[in-house]
């Protein structure tokens, strides 16, 4: 196929200029959660899980994302469907850095602790699902249904640029059918076990969709950013047109939409209902500064982006769209904050230690960040032999 | 009906390609008055028209606001002014369960909006009569032809002048001037 749009492959000295720099984000990060760990390590392990967490529910909303394009077999999306199918193989970085997880499991949750569990009634009824050896054994299962997934989505897209077999984008339809509810399933329950147990006598039905959505949110805010990066660099600039920032704007917007109705009906459910057991969440996130975050939440993760995003002209707009998906990646590390850290400072926000959450959000996030850049530079930045990709070159919105 | 009140002219098109040439064509001539009535929706053709972008959301929006403020008021007032009742131990009023009336009165005004304001502000319909079908060619509209309507209330309509432009269209057939 004649290539009119500029080159598919990313240049060499766009990717040598951008590794450094992650690689320093990432070592100055591991250097300071290093320091953490032996300054703090209860708070070191809170601000680990944060880190990890947010970085991992990217990678489920970008497999979220490109199963469900490969699945409608949506044309305007496979322009940008080789960068959501990047940041997806995080995966593959994010099972060894699970590994530190393990050794908190003590200073995180308190279901581990036989003592307190035996004299807990509700604690020790929970026990044959809350315990170290099944906790394990179901993260294992998750981490290797999502590495699944992503590994095979991935090959799929790029043995085709090779062969140009139109089957791979048959077989990769096959896949996502079974392979969203898997996603989604495994994704709630690894919510479950990982954010919710944290209070381990609080429980919600809404939070496997809760979490999940903000990962949503978040993802199409990378994928954004990703793509301006790019196209500050001249890559691209002529394939990702407006049409397609348009998109990546309404779906931003529309699964923002969507976390606020999830994170609505189960804070007013809870509300509602009045009950002990289930308004802990809540009533622990009112004390002190934790109110002006969960208001921060509330004004920051929707009303001021619902306001912002509802007209074309900003997701249309080459400044605005970025600077509100850089706003969505802030806000949803404030949502992961809010979520993780009030268990270990439950007085209020612990100004002081927050060095912790920002090392470890940047070792796994420069981590990733590099990988990602590693996989980009071997590979075309767009599935060049995708049946659709003309298709997706010349969309419009309507 | 007087003999000589004329609507427009029209000329037919046998393809997309053509009507959207000629769309284009009859807006640098500088017609402003001017339709396209295709058998299905062609593509770019509203660029090719110069067609602005629909008032209607800001019509829209206005309607969306009107609703979240009735919504409010009327949940505001009946129940921590009017008529004070105390159920299930809540507040009088509170925004939590506002909120989900406050959305549904947004979202039904919102709809209101959008769809009286498409239909009584905007678009014209519902509409009984419409000149084009006085001639025998527009019945085609529907199936194969492509037809480009100029009125004759634009100010650089001209009965001869129009038709003999009309004419010099590529591809234009059947040009004519309608009855109103």
């Amino acid at each position: 196929m004649a290539n009119t749009h500029g080159s598919y492959q990313i240049k060499s000295e766009v990717v040598n200029r951008a590794k450094p720099i992650m690689l320093g984000v990432a070592v100055l990060g591991w250097v300071g959660a290093i320091i953490a760990y032996f300054s703090n390590h209860d708070q070191f392990f809170s601000a680990y899980l944060f880190g990890y967490y947010y970085w991992l529910s990217l990678s489920i909303g970008a497999t979220f994302f490109v199963m469900i394009q490969r699945q409608t077999q949506a044309e305007w999306s496979v322009v940008v469907r080789r960068l959501a199918e990047t940041v997806m193989t995080h995966f593959w970085v994010l099972v060894p850095l699970f590994v530190p997880i393990l050794f908190g499991l003590h200073s995180l949750y308190e279901w581990t602790h036989t003592e307190v569990v035996a004299k807990d009634k509700l604690l020790s009824g929970k026990s044959g699902y809350l315990n170290v050896t099944f906790f394990t054994i179901r993260v294992v299962v998750f981490l290797a249904i999502w590495c699944f997934l992503s590994w095979k989505l991935y090959s799929y897209s790029v043995r085709q640029d090779t062969n140009g077999d139109p089957k791979e984008t048959k077989r990769a339809a096959w896949l996502s059918a079974p392979g969203i509810p898997l996603l989604i399933i495994s994704a709630s329950f690894a919510s479950i076990d990982l954010l919710m147990s944290l209070q381990p006598h609080w429980y919600s039905t809404m939070w496997g969709v809760y979490i999940f959505a903000g990962g949503g949110v978040s993802f199409i805010a990378l994928l954004i950013l990703i793509a301006v990066w790019l196209r500050s660099n001249g890559i691209l600039d002529e394939v990702i047109t407006v049409e397609h920032y348009h998109d990546l704007g309404k779906l931003m917007f529309a699964f923002n939409v969507f976390w606020a109705y999830v994170a609505f009906s189960q804070y007013f459910l809870i509300w509602y209902a009045n009950m002990p057991e289930e308004t802990s969440f809540f009533v622990n996130r009112k004390v002190g500064s934790w109110l002006g975050v969960s208001l921060l939440l509330a004004i920051g993760h929707f009303i001021g982006p619902f306001i912002i995003l509802l007209a074309r002209g900003t997701k249309r707009h080459p400044v605005f769209l970025p600077v509100m998906a850089a706003w969505m990646l802030f806000i949803h590390a404030v949502d992961h904050f809010w979520i993780i850290m009030p268990v270990r400072n439950p007085n209020g926000v612990a100004w002081g230690q927050i060095w912790m959450n920002i090392a470890t959000w940047a070792a796994i996030g420069g981590t990733c960040g590099f990988f990602f850049l590693t996989r980009l530079s071997k590979h075309s930045l767009v599935p060049v032999q995708d049946p659709f990709l003309e298709e997706s070159l010349e969309f419009e919105n309507a | 009906m007087a003999e000589n009140k004329i609507y427009g002219a029209i000329a037919a098109f046998k393809s997309d390609t053509e009507i959207l040439e000629a769309a284009r064509k009859v807006r640098l001539a500088g017609y402003s008055k001017f339709d396209c009535h295709t058998p299905f929706p062609v593509h770019h053709l509203d660029q090719a028209m110069g067609m602005k972008r629909s008032k209607l959301p800001y019509f829209i929006i206005c309607c969306t606001i009107a609703g979240f403020t009735l919504g409010l008021l009327l949940q505001w007032w009946t129940g921590a002014v009017d008529y004070k009742l105390v159920i299930g131990g809540k507040p009088l009023f509170a925004l939590e369960f506002a909120t989900p009336i406050l959305f549904e009165a947004s979202v039904l005004l919102t709809a209101f909006g959008a769809v009286f304001g498409m239909l009584g502000l905007f678009n014209g319909l519902p509409m009984f009569y419409h000149p084009i079908f006085n001639a025998e060619i527009s019945k085609r509209i529907t199936d194969d032809r492509f037809l480009v309507s100029i009125e004759a209330k634009d100010p650089q309509f001209d009965a001869t002048k129009t038709t003999e432009f009309l004419q010099s269209l590529p591809g234009a057939e059947e040009v004519q001037l309608i009855e109103a």
